[in-house]
Order: structure tokens, then sequence, then C-alpha cells
């Protein structure tokens, strides 16, 4: 087998060495009752090219682009990746280096990271992010928790229009714990409703997301206010953060702490993972901040590098008092979102935003040209929900046999949500697809 | 790693097995860590201290002291109301290091029962309880 | 090979992403605009973040310089115990970058992602059996999330019995994320030593266990790199006492085939694909820390689950007593293809068989170095092995310097001062996949070191002299944090 390289002569020479008989001999410290004696029931080993075949054969039974138009985003979006990040962080020292311990021979991956989060805190307009959490969801949980830790109050507020899946995730986080979570309900223009804050005491944190669940832009500033009115932490979280490339972003707006879901920069979709948790906050939480932090320092010669920084926050040595769990995060996605960040520059994103927002406005005006009606009147960024007409899912399944995913169906999440239909549309639909679509729409 | 002949152990202090030392000075007591913890520690980085105004009982966490690589828990010698805190060590923690007993003092307090400053080690006392440690 | 490993070699400066770039370059294609610009709110729109403009030469060249100072498996070996650095299968990589994966959304109908749904429920199935264990979810991120999910199912548990416990004995040996773990459930971790044989004695456990203790945190075999020997009757005790068996699987590498959790009185456990099963580390991430479980606390699995329906997968919500979602999908699924392309290409006997080599290295190297240095434990070990730095103590060199002194030669350096229970501690574990002259040439270098610091001491004081920087002031990276440019 390609990756054991013991031969036969390897192994006799070295069970020669330690003193055994056979390589079962040297499992005499695990007592009889303890030892499986069956083999083990899996399939037989493949070769590299029955592998292949079988891993085509799985793929190509997914429904994907280019083949599949989906108009899907709901926290997992298509956008174009460059052959320069493919092929950049495919190179095995950054696959598959370790955890950056050693920092003398772990440079690239320190520096890297570093870069990661000042890219992140200058799009996210915040004073410091750290080296990534998971994903959106649990960066989410962890804000909430560090918000209870810093203000030491017990009760969180949390908008209903953070992704659903989100909040499940948080809920999951609370369980054990004793603290309370607050539903924030939203209003008819597609925004979170705030007039339930007022009544709330013991706030640790108002928590609500921008471009929210609908699609809609919140306006962060005024519940930014109302959350330190309150003397609780302002967390924002997102989605879709290439939306910053042309909305005001959270910093800028009074945000304590802003997490999200990083997967639109340069990552694949993946089936939903791996992603990437952005985590950012001001300086002066910092030490309360979940998760590695790379910092600047000098060697022993006066030459700038990187260093692991403010370990005592971290599970391997403050055990059961550390900020957090976390030890193995998403450091290769961190760092693939950094060269994405690196290739499209100040001057791409804005573009590249702009199209988003574009395409996903073209959509909507020709959808309401031709009679659809949008559930909600708040701007939006690359994503909004339709209400249709009752009995869609006919239409849904018509159209599911051109190959085109209609957008995600809002009433699981929200029961009193029927035939509402939440569609995103990226950069990488053209109008002709768009055109398309609409047709078959009111066909 | 200093040897044990190499510590500095003032004879005015008195010395807890936490290696936290307490001093009166002025109106209230002083409280620190010896040369020993802080020798142990290595280049502190981060000292959290209490609020001024809030009061601990004799043996209770008060705070902590952070190096690179480790985490200690700071123990009141002796119980009171925390009267003043060194802010100095905000911006100069490694005036713990330096100077331990003086520069590097970290909360003072006015003592609920002067009585348990007689209960703490004397210097003697501590540099056995070092020895014992080797 | 005559000369070292370690060599000096021409590699480039490289100034951060910032310090470089102009005005106008770009390092991407934008698509092309074939709808007109709608102008959004003034109020809502903001001025975009300050990235620098690169070209796409710049770009390249800046992340291909920053590699080369990295040091991966593909470059050397790297002993890190109980992180199983084993090399990483290109073939998984092949496999996890297919359109079909790569490119899928986790909301899609579900006739369009029955094979993404197939793979999930084998790879369950796959770590099923070699854990001997009942049901699987491979929802969580890492395996600290996977701890995490452990603590919570055992909570659940405790609550549905009516039983809710506060407490949870924790080895002295245990992973710092263990402790972590239990306190974000609101358990009180209550630390248990281990005997002078290095494992667990059932009489500790006895004295711990109560009707207020939710169970024990075992990792089997232990940070040690020893069997928990008494593993049986220890379970036995917690048993006996209503509470639950948690096995941290981080050294499922000294098992395959040849122990299986599920038949030893574990009740819960978490894999770390990372780790046992080849998917690449990445500089830190991302991993995968599935969670296996009894059939007693198979209702209380995350969800959604994969079930089977007459030829068909799909996603199932229907459990009521679930606790929940640890991800906001499914989890790593980039991370399980690579794991279930690995378990594919290997087959029954080859995990076996990689199990077995991992425990024949480790105690090659534990013979071949006892002596040189300090062996914590002086027993047969599993597939990894802890040395200290006593025998160092009279020339006053530090585990920390033999350490920093191993880049010089070539290799990245063991594990260092984990687990606390050995002052000085160098855990070793140098997995299967190297081979016997690769391990030689190990051996050697840590011998040269030894030497070196009874004959030479500088050398080892002032290592590391040949990477690209000299040892890092992390004092003042503490005092000052400057965690952005």
């Amino acid at each position: 087998m390609r990756f054991l390289p013991h031969t036969d002569e390897d192994i006799a020479s070295m069970l020669k060495v330690v003193g055994a008989d056979s390589l079962d001999d040297l499992f005499s410290t695990v007592p009889g009752d303890c030892r499986h004696k069956a083999s083990l029931n899996l399939p037989e080993p493949l070769t590299e090219w029955e592998a292949n075949n079988l891993m085509d054969v799985l793929s190509h039974s997914m429904g994907v682009s280019p083949e599949f138009k989906v108009f899907i985003g709901a926290g997992s979006y298509e956008h174009y990746i460059p052959a320069t990040v493919s092929c950049l962080i495919g190179r095995s020292e950054f696959v598959t280096s370790y955890t950056p311990y050693q920092p003398e021979m772990s440079q690239g991956t320190l520096q890297g990271i570093f870069e990661y989060q000042t890219l992140t805190a200058r799009l996210l307009g915040m004073e410091v992010a750290n080296a990534s959490l998971y994903d959106g969801a649990s960066a989410l949980a962890e804000a909430l928790l560090m918000s209870v830790r810093t203000t030491r109050r017990k009760k969180v507020a949390v908008s209903t229009l953070i992704h659903p899946l989100y909040r499940r995730v948080v809920q999951t986080y609370f369980r054990p714990t004793g603290f309370e979570l607050v539903e924030l309900p939203y209003l008819k223009n597609g925004r979170t409703d705030l007039s339930k804050l007022d009544k709330i005491d013991d706030l640790a944190a108002v928590a609500v997301q921008s471009p929210n669940f609908f699609g809609c832009i919140e306006d962060l500033q005024p519940i930014g206010e109302r959350a330190h009115e309150k003397e609780a932490l302002f967390v924002t979280a997102f989605t879709e953060p290439l939306a910053y490339g042309l909305l005001k972003n959270p910093g800028s707006q009074g945000a304590d702490i802003a997490c999200g879901e990083g997967q639109s920069l340069g990552i694949p979709q993946w089936f939903g993972g791996p992603g990437l948790g952005m985590f950012a906050s001001k300086m002066k939480y910092v030490r309360n901040m979940p998760g590695r932090l790379v910092g600047e320092t000098v060697d022993m010669d006066g030459k700038r590098g990187f260093v692991l920084t403010l370990a005592t926050r971290e599970q391997h040595i403050r055990r059961e008092k550390a900020t957090s769990n976390i030890c193995t995060n998403n450091s290769l996605c961190a760092l693939t979102a950094a060269m994405y960040m690196a290739s499209v520059g100040r001057t791409g994103i804005r573009e590249l935003s702009g199209l988003n927002h574009d395409k996903c406005e073209y959509l909507k005006s020709e959808l309401k040209k031709a009679g659809f009606e949008m559930a909600f009147d708040s701007p939006t960024f690359n994503e909004f929900v339709v209400k249709f007409p009752t009995g869609f899912e006919t239409t849904y399944e018509r159209l599911l046999g051109k190959k085109i995913v209609a957008g995600l169906s809002l009433a699981p999440y929200y029961p009193e949500l029927t035939d509402h239909y939440l569609l995103c549309v990226t950069e990488t639909r053209t109008r002709d697809e768009l055109d398309e679509f609409v047709k078959e729409l009111r066909l | 790693m200093k040897e044990i002949t190499e510590l500095n152990l003032p004879d005015d202090a008195h010395y807890t097995e936490n290696h936290e030392w307490a001093r009166p000075e002025g109106h209230g007591v002083r409280i620190g860590i010896s040369d020993y913890a802080q020798d142990q520690l290595g280049d502190i980085v981060f000292v959290e201290l209490p609020q001024v105004g809030s009061t601990y009982e004799k043996g209770q966490e008060f705070g902590t002291v952070e190096s690179v690589k480790a985490v200690a828990e700071l123990y009141m010698p002796i119980g009171g109301e925390v009267l003043a805190i060194n802010t100095v060590l905000e911006d100069s923690p490694d005036l713990v290091n330096k100077n331990p007993y003086n520069d590097g003092w970290m909360i003072e307090v006015k003592a609920s029962d002067p009585a348990e400053l007689d209960t703490l080690m004397a210097k003697s006392a501590y540099l056995e309880l070092l020895k014992g440690l080797e | 090979m005559k000369e070292p490993l370690g060599t000096t070699g021409l590699i480039l400066n490289e100034p951060l992403l910032w310090e470089k770039g102009k005005r106008g370059r770009s390092g991407f294609s934008l698509p092309r605009r074939d709808v007109p610009p709608c102008p959004l709110d003034a109020e809502l729109t903001g001025e975009g973040p300050d990235f620098p403009d690169l070209s796409e030469v710049d770009v390249v060249r800046h992340y291909t310089r920053l590699s080369t100072w990295n040091f991966g498996v593909d470059t050397g070996m790297y002993p890190l115990g109980s992180c199983t650095m084993k090399y990483n299968p290109k073939t998984n990589e092949r496999q996890a970058s297919l359109p079909g994966f790569a490119g899928a959304h986790p909301l899609l109908p579900t006739n369009l992602q029955q094979g993404a749904l197939k793979l999930i429920s084998e790879l369950e199935q796959y770590l099923a059996e070699i854990t001997g264990m009942d049901a699987v979810t491979l929802q969580p991120a890492a395996g600290a999330q996977g701890e995490l999910t452990g603590m919570l199912l055992m909570h659940a548990y405790h609550q549905s019995k009516g039983s809710p416990r506060s407490k949870i004995i924790v080895p002295d040996t245990a992973h710092g994320t263990n402790p972590a773990s239990a306190a974000l459930c609101g358990y009180q971790p209550v630390a248990v030593k281990s005997n002078d044989q290095g494992i667990l004695s059932p009489n500790s456990i006895v004295e711990l266990m109560d009707d207020d203790t939710a169970g024990i945190m075992v990792t089997n075999p232990n940070t040690l790199g020893l069997f928990e020997e008494n593993i049986k009757k220890i379970a036995e005790v917690v048993h006996s006492k209503g509470g639950l068996v948690y096995g941290d699987g981080a050294n499922m590498n000294a098992v395959m085939g040849i122990v299986r959790m599920g038949d030893i009185g574990v009740d819960v456990m978490h894999l770390n694909l990372h780790k046992t099963f080849s998917t690449p580390h990445g500089g830190g991430g991302p991993g995968s820390g599935p969670v296996c479980v009894k059939s007693h606390l198979e209702p209380f699995l995350p969800v959604p689950r994969v079930i089977e329906k007459e030829n068909r997968f799909l996603l199932s919500e229907d459990f009521p007593d679930s606790i929940g979602k640890l991800h906001a999908f499914y989890g790593n699924f980039g991370v399980m293809v690579k794991a279930y392309n690995y378990i594919r290409s290997m087959g029954p006997e080859n995990l076996k068989k990689a199990s077995q080599l991992a425990v024949l290295n480790a105690n090659y190297v534990k013979e071949m170095l006892c002596g040189v240095l300090h062996l914590a434990y002086d027993r047969p070990c599993m597939h990894e092995c802890v040395f200290s730095d006593r025998l160092q103590k009279e020339q006053k060199i530090t585990t920390l310097e033999m350490a920093k002194r191993l880049m010089d030669y070539g290799f990245h350096p063991p594990t260092i001062y984990f687990p606390l229970v050995v002052n000085g501690a160098i855990m070793i574990e140098p997995t299967e996949t190297e081979s016997k002259e690769n391990i030689d040439e190990f051996i050697e270098a840590v011998k040269s070191i030894v030497n070196e610091a009874k004959e030479a001491p500088e050398l080892v004081r002032e290592a590391p002299k040949k990477c690209k920087v000299k040892r890092m002031d992390e004092t003042a990276a503490a005092r000052r944090p400057c965690l952005s440019g």
C-alpha cells in the first residue's frame, strides 16, 4: 500500500530492536478482553483509479453549476474563484503544515494569517480580528457567550432575521448555560423590530444580521445606539461579506463584535462546509476573545516576524477557564479568504460588490415588471424574498426539470410565510440566464 | 530559573503557601507575589486586578497574573477591602519581574482582621517551604 | 544520507500585502457587466475596505514565497505527539475538488444531493464499524466541537433520566480541550491522578464517582502513549452510578482494527478526521470531529440526520430529543470526502496495519532513544512515547532548546511540555507513514543534539539558526499586542 512504506525486512529488523516477535506482540498491554478479534467489516480497498471512478459517479449526481442554475443563497453563495487562489492554496507547505506553535518554521502560515486578520478587520471596520472560527453559526454563538462573559449579564436579544440555522446553533450552545435568549421579531418592511428591547433587563448583547436572512439591509447605527443605551454589546452578524465592499461596515455603525460566514471569499461551497467563521471586535475586548490570534513581533536579531499570542486565553493553557474550547480552527480557509481579498483588491471589490447588487436588482425589477410581488420593500443586497402565487410548487418542480432551482422556500423556517421564496443572484449569473429565469416563471 | 539561595526574600514581608507576600504600608497592607513566583512564571505580560472597593476573604481569588505560557491565580493572604490597585502594572507588567516587592506591588487592602497577618509565614518558614518544593 | 537533512538555501523575503501594490492594479478578472448600475441609498453606502490593489503576479509571488517559509508533512517528518501528522494522500485532494462536491449548495432539493448524502451515510457506517459504536454524527467541525457535542449528549441523557449532574471526572493527562468543553456545558471538571504506571486506577475513580457526576472523559491510549488497561473496570464503576464514559478518540491511530471503544465500555466518543483519517491540518484547520454513540444516546444526536428510504437518501429532522445543531449545515463535508476516500483506499486490513506500524515505529523510537533522553515511563508504549529533559539538567539544557535545535536538523519538533504530568515532556508520535530510514535519521539527529548539549551547548541554546527567523520575542508580542497592520 503506497502510504505504508515498511517492507517485511524493515518490520523484521525493527521488531528485533524492540524485542517483540510479531506486530501482534506490540499490543501486550492491551488486555485480551479489550481486543477486537474479527476483521473490520469494511469494503475492500480500491485502487486510485477505482476510487476516482466511484467519486466521479457520486459527484456527478449533484445539482451544480454550470448544468444547474441555483438561485439559492441563505448562507452559501456561488462566486467565481480565481485559478490563482485554487492554485496557491493547494501548495502543500500550507496544506500539510500544523498549527504554527513553532513560529520559526511556520512564518508562511503566521504572516498569511496576520494578513487575513488585518484584511478582515479592514473589511468589517473593526479593530481586531481573530484567526478564524468554524463557521458563521458558531461564530455567532461565541460572540454571544463573549458578550455574557464581558458584561456579566445573562440575557441576549437576537433578531429573528438572523439566519434560522444560526439561531438554532446558538440555542444548542446556550442549552446547558442558563443564559436566556430573547427573540426580536421583524417588521413588515423586512427589518428587525426593536420595540421589545426596552422591556428587557440584564441585557448582555443585541444581535442582528445585515444583510439579514431576507436579504434586507438593516439600519445598523440606531440599533447600536439602542444597545449601548442599555449598556449591552452590539453584535452584528453576516452571511455575505462581499456586501461590505459596498455597504457601510459594522465597525462604522458601532458594532462591538462583528461575526459571520466568510465562504464567499474564495472558498468553495462544499455542501455547507468547511466554511469560515469570521470574528472581529473592539481592541478593549480582545482578552475575552475566543480563538487564536497572530501578533507581530521581532526575533533575537531584530527581524520582523509573527507568532501566536495572547495564548493564555486558550484551552491548552487556561483549560476550563478558557474563553472557548476551540483548538483546530479553519486556518486554511482563512488563508484562502486572504488570497481572495488580496486578488480582488480595493478597486476590484467595489465593482464586484456592485455587480452582485446590480444583477440582483435587475432580476428584482424584471420580476416586478412580470407582475410578481416583492415581499419586503427595504433595500437588499444580492438576495430578496418574492411572494409567489399559491400553488407555486408546481412551477418550482417544472423549473427543476429545466435545471433551474427557483430559490429557497421560507415556509419551513417562517411558517407564516407560505409561498414566500428567498432568491439569490451573484456575479455568476448572466443577464441571459436571468431573462431565461423570468421567462420560465411567466409560463 | 534562580537557585533558592539567589532568591530575594525581604525580612519585613509575610508569605503565603501560594507565594504571595503581604506587608503593612501606612494604613493598609500591600500585597504582591514573591520573587520565587515571578521567577517561575517568567516574563509577566498581564496582571488582572480587582476593582477598588471590592472586598475579599482570606484565601479568596482576587486576580490573575499571566506570563506568555502560564496563568496563575492570585489569592488573598488576608481578608479585606481593596483600597488601591497598582495601575502602573497595566502598561508595565514587567515591574512584577524586576521589583516584585516594591514597584511591582499589586493591591493595597484595609485588613478586616489584622490578626490574620500573624498567621502567615515569616521569611524563614517560607524558605523551608521552598526548599521542600525542590 | 551523509549530509544532514537541514540545510541553508536561498529563500526570499516578502513584505506584508499592504506594503506592496499600487492603486489601480488588479489580480482578479471582473465578470462582464451586462446589467445597468443600480444606485443604492447613500445612507447605506460605505467607502469599501482599505485593501491593497495587487496584480496577479504580486499575489502569486507573495504566497509562493510565504509557502517556502513553512514546513509541512510533505517537507519532512513531523513527530508531534497526539497530533498524528501522517502523510496526507493527494488522491483525497482530487476528490474534494470535484465540481459536484466543491460546487454543491447545502440546501439543494433532495434529488439533487444524493451523491453527498450517500457519502455521508456510508462514512457514518464505516466510522461506527471502526469504533464499535451504534450511530454517528459528522456535524461537529473539529475535535473540540465533537467534545462539546459529547458533553451536550451526556447532559441531555442525564436530564432525560431526571438526574441532572454537575461534575465530570477528567484525568490529569487530559488534553486542555477536555475540561474546556466540559465547562462550556456547565460541568465542573474533577481531576483524577494517574498512578505511577501512568494509567488510571479503578480505585481512584471509585473515590470520585457519585450520583452527581455525569461520568468520565478518557483518552485511550492516553496522552502518555499508554493503553488504559483498567478501562473496562473503570467503565463499570462509572456505569454503576448511572454515569457515562466519554472517549477522546484523538489517539485512535494506535488501535484501528485492534480495539473498538464501543466494546470496552465507552458510551460516546469523538474522532479527529484530520488526525487518524489522513485529512490535512491546513496550518491549523479545517478539521472534522465526528461523534460516535451507543444506541442509548442515539435519540439525542444533532439534526438533520441522513436516513435511507427505498434506495434514496433523505435529511430528516424527525428526532424530537435531539440536542439541536452545532453547525449551520451538516459539518465539514469537504473534509469528510477526504476521510471517506482514505478509508475506501486503505480497506480494513491496511487500516489495521497502519495502527500496527504506528505502534511499531513509536516503540522503535522508544528503544533507540531510551538513555539518550530520559524515558518518562519505562513500559511498552502505543503509537507515541514520552521523554523528558531530566538527563540534560546537568548541562542546563531544556526541552525547549533541544526542540528548537531539531529544526536545524530538518525535523519539526515533537510536542513539548505536554502532558503536564511530565516535567519538560517531549512527546514523539512518528505515525506509520514514516519509513525506517526517516526514523533512523530522526534518532541520529536527537543523538547529535544531546551530544551538542554536552560538547557545544551554545549551538542548542541559540537554535534555530537555519530557519527564516530566529527565536521570537513572545513576551513583547503578549505585552504590547500588535494584531493587525
